[in-house]
């Protein structure tokens, strides 16, 4: 690893982590959504780095590009005035706060735990997207061809609400 | 020595940051600076801005951009299809027609629900 | 990260300037890339410079006037003029404006743009990164610039920056999925993703371009343009921007340098939209005519960036031309054109050029049995 790639490893994986950490701390929640931008494209640029180029720019493209618009449209369609974060962490939120976080974090650790970590990144990279598209079409098969289901239902029920929402409207 | 490419795609989007901020920068030094208050007020034709800023919106915006990422990723899914499209043939053709299939169904009845009307 | 890359871009520019090889190696690659990197920056700054002018002399013929004429010949330096004046211009951010993303949101829009010059190819060698996933990565990066958009309408604090904003998103949102699917119907017919592949795939003579392959691909070039129209947010797509009903839209507040970084970028965008129609389509960089594609040495790599410049060019102009023909449509009508037409129309084009390609692999008519040897 020549001096470059360690440092351009540390600014990605700070861009990664710092920004996830800002969010807590900011008090304007659209900051808050921005912070989260850094954060995944922080993400997005630790799978380029280690030769996920499909998996990156797939990131870059549903995360940037289409999760944030989503939050930022939600915040728009749901609130009337600026919410500040401090309104919104009450005290009864508590409880089921820090168990959810205890949850994800404990499965978070077991698939850390389970698995078998190789280091790839001194070896010579191989473009993946080709390998992605054979596996899909025939190992992972059933599950893409599930994703198309999964993807029409949640078509169905965005629609269901956006209509309910509009008839109380 | 160009075996490192992170490295300078790295440097690419610093310079494309670069780029702007000496834009910046400029007229930050040329340029007159005279604080006025009456400058800084949000543009309103010329009145003093009525209303608060952030009014609501419709839903359907939020719609659109549902459909957008219910869609954007089935782009995703569908692009190492393509790459590898010639060595699949027929096979691979029909597994993408049910793929396609489900999700042109979607499409349907998005549209006789009438969802996408904006009125 | 895996990419064919561009050594004999990079190895030309230090035969050309051999004190780059003076320099300790630890330097090397940031400055080779920083050279290679001026590629876009030039390419962005002269289409800004050539593009507002080519649009205030094509809006002005088409409307009987003469356009700017003070500044040189013909007023050529007129945009050069402008520039300068935008430069002594005061630095404004609002009152009431959200100061940190008031400040990065034309970064953001930026950058958005000026990573897609990057996997642009103006020749065999001349492209900054020849990425594996070059096509895919333009999908991507594209829907950075909204990002920029969305921050700048925020920030601003200003009831039409808002609303531009969020229609501009809606709608740029809205036409990727017609892209995406015109995008993935050029891979299916490339069966790669590099970008320099999609161009040498055509080689040849022009009737190997892609908009011959099949009986549909024109159907699916015709439906690009339309949405890369749209995504440009050009007339008659201009709803974000509606002037007499929005004030400017999401730029509002924006004045002087910064604004005209979000203009820059516009214009910049223009160019690659251009270009990636004659790339995916039209051949890119060759002529269509074989002897003069295969000459070498500087004249070829002049005819050949000269060809793709030139198709790029006349597809600005065609923008242009659209946009001082056709009145705007309404919003309604631009969310029935992308869901009710072009995604329907595009899923059929790419499903029949998948059926066709199954068929007949290969070069589509070529393979038909006419035209022989006149191939690759």
């Amino acid at each position: 690893m020549s001096f470059y790639e360690g440092l351009l490893f540390y600014l990605l994986a700070a861009t990664a982590v710092l920004p996830g950490v800002m969010i807590l701390f900011s008090r304007d929640i659209v900051h808050a959504a921005f912070w989260l931008l850094a954060s995944l494209a922080g993400v997005a640029g630790l799978y380029l780095y280690l030769g996920a180029d499909f998996l990156g720019f797939t990131q870059v493209m549903i995360y940037i590009g289409g999760i944030m618009i989503l939050i930022i449209f939600g915040l728009m369609v749901t609130h009337k005035q600026k919410i500040s974060l401090s309104q919104l962490a009450q005290k009864r939120l508590l409880v089921p706060a820090v168990i959810t976080g205890g949850i994800i974090l404990t499965a978070l650790l077991y698939v850390i735990n389970k698995t078998t970590w190789k280091p790839t990144a001194s070896e010579e990279m191989e473009p993946t997207s080709a390998d992605i598209g054979y596996l899909l079409m025939s190992d992972y098969l059933l599950p893409f061809e599930i994703a198309s289901i999964v993807l029409l239902v949640g078509l169905v029920g965005g629609v269901y609400i956006a209509r309910r929402k509009e008839r109380e409207a | 020595m160009i075996s490192n490419a992170p490295v300078s795609l790295a440097i690419v989007v610093l310079l494309a940051v670069a780029v702007p901020a000496v834009f910046v920068l400029v007229p930050r030094l040329l340029g007159a600076r005279r604080a006025s208050s009456e400058r800084q007020t949000p543009y309103e034709c010329g009145l003093l801005p009525v209303q608060d800023t952030k009014s609501r919106f419709s839903v359907k915006f939020y719609l659109v951009a549902v459909l957008f990422i219910l869609f954007d990723l089935e782009v995703a899914f569908i692009f190492p299809w393509a790459v590898v499209y010639d060595e699949l043939a027929v096979r691979g053709f029909l597994e993408m027609l049910v793929f396609v299939g489900v999700l042109f169904l979607g499409l349907m009845y998005v549209i006789r629900k009438g969802a996408l009307d904006w009125d | 990260m895996p990419e064919t890359t561009t050594g004999a871009l990079i190895y030309q520019i230090l035969e050309l300037l051999p004190f780059l090889k003076e320099l300790p190696e630890f330097l090397h690659i940031p400055m080779l890339m920083f050279v290679t990197g001026l590629i876009p920056v030039t390419v962005i700054s002269l289409v800004g410079l050539v593009g507002v002018y080519m649009e205030r002399k094509v809006s002005a013929f088409m409307q009987i006037r003469l356009g700017p004429m003070e500044y040189g010949p013909w007023g050529t330096l007129q945009t050069l003029a402008d520039g300068i004046k935008l430069m002594g211009k005061e630095d404004i951010i609002p009152r009431e404006a959200d100061k940190p993303l008031f400040i990065l949101a034309p970064i953001a829009a930026f950058v958005g743009v000026f990573l897609l010059f990057i996997a642009i190819p103006f020749d065999r060698d001349i492209i900054v990164v020849d990425l594996n996933v070059g096509i895919f990565y333009l999908a991507a990066v594209a829907s950075i610039e909204v990002v920029g958009i969305i921050m700048a309408g925020w920030a601003s604090n200003n009831k039409w920056s808002l609303l531009g904003a969020m229609r501009e998103a809606a709608q740029v949102v809205a036409y990727e999925i017609p892209v995406g699917i015109c995008l993935v119907t050029v891979v299916i017919v490339s069966g790669s993703f590099s970008m320099v592949d999609i161009v040498e795939e055509q080689k040849g003579l022009f009737l190997n371009w892609f908009i011959f392959r099949n009986p549909v691909m024109w159907v699916v070039f015709i439906a690009f343009i339309i949405a890369s129209l749209a995504e440009l947010k050009r007339a008659p797509f201009d709803l974000p921007e509606a002037e007499s009903e929005l004030v400017s839209g999401f730029h509002t507040e924006y004045s002087g340098m910064r604004f005209s970084i979000f203009f820059i970028a516009e214009y910049g965008a223009m160019f690659v939209a251009s270009a990636l129609i004659a790339i995916l389509f039209l051949g890119g960089y060759y002529t269509g005519i074989p002897f003069l594609d295969n000459i070498d040495g500087i004249l070829g790599i002049l005819i050949r960036v000269g060809a793709l410049f030139g198709k790029a060019f006349a597809f600005l102009f065609l923008q242009m031309w659209i946009r001082w023909t056709l009145p705007r449509i309404r919003l309604d009508q631009m969310f029935y054109l992308c869901y009710k037409v072009l995604v329907p129309f595009g899923f059929v084009a790419m499903i029949i050029t998948a059926f066709w390609q199954m068929v007949l692999p290969g070069d589509g008519f070529m393979s038909l049995g006419w035209a022989p040897g006149l191939g690759k």
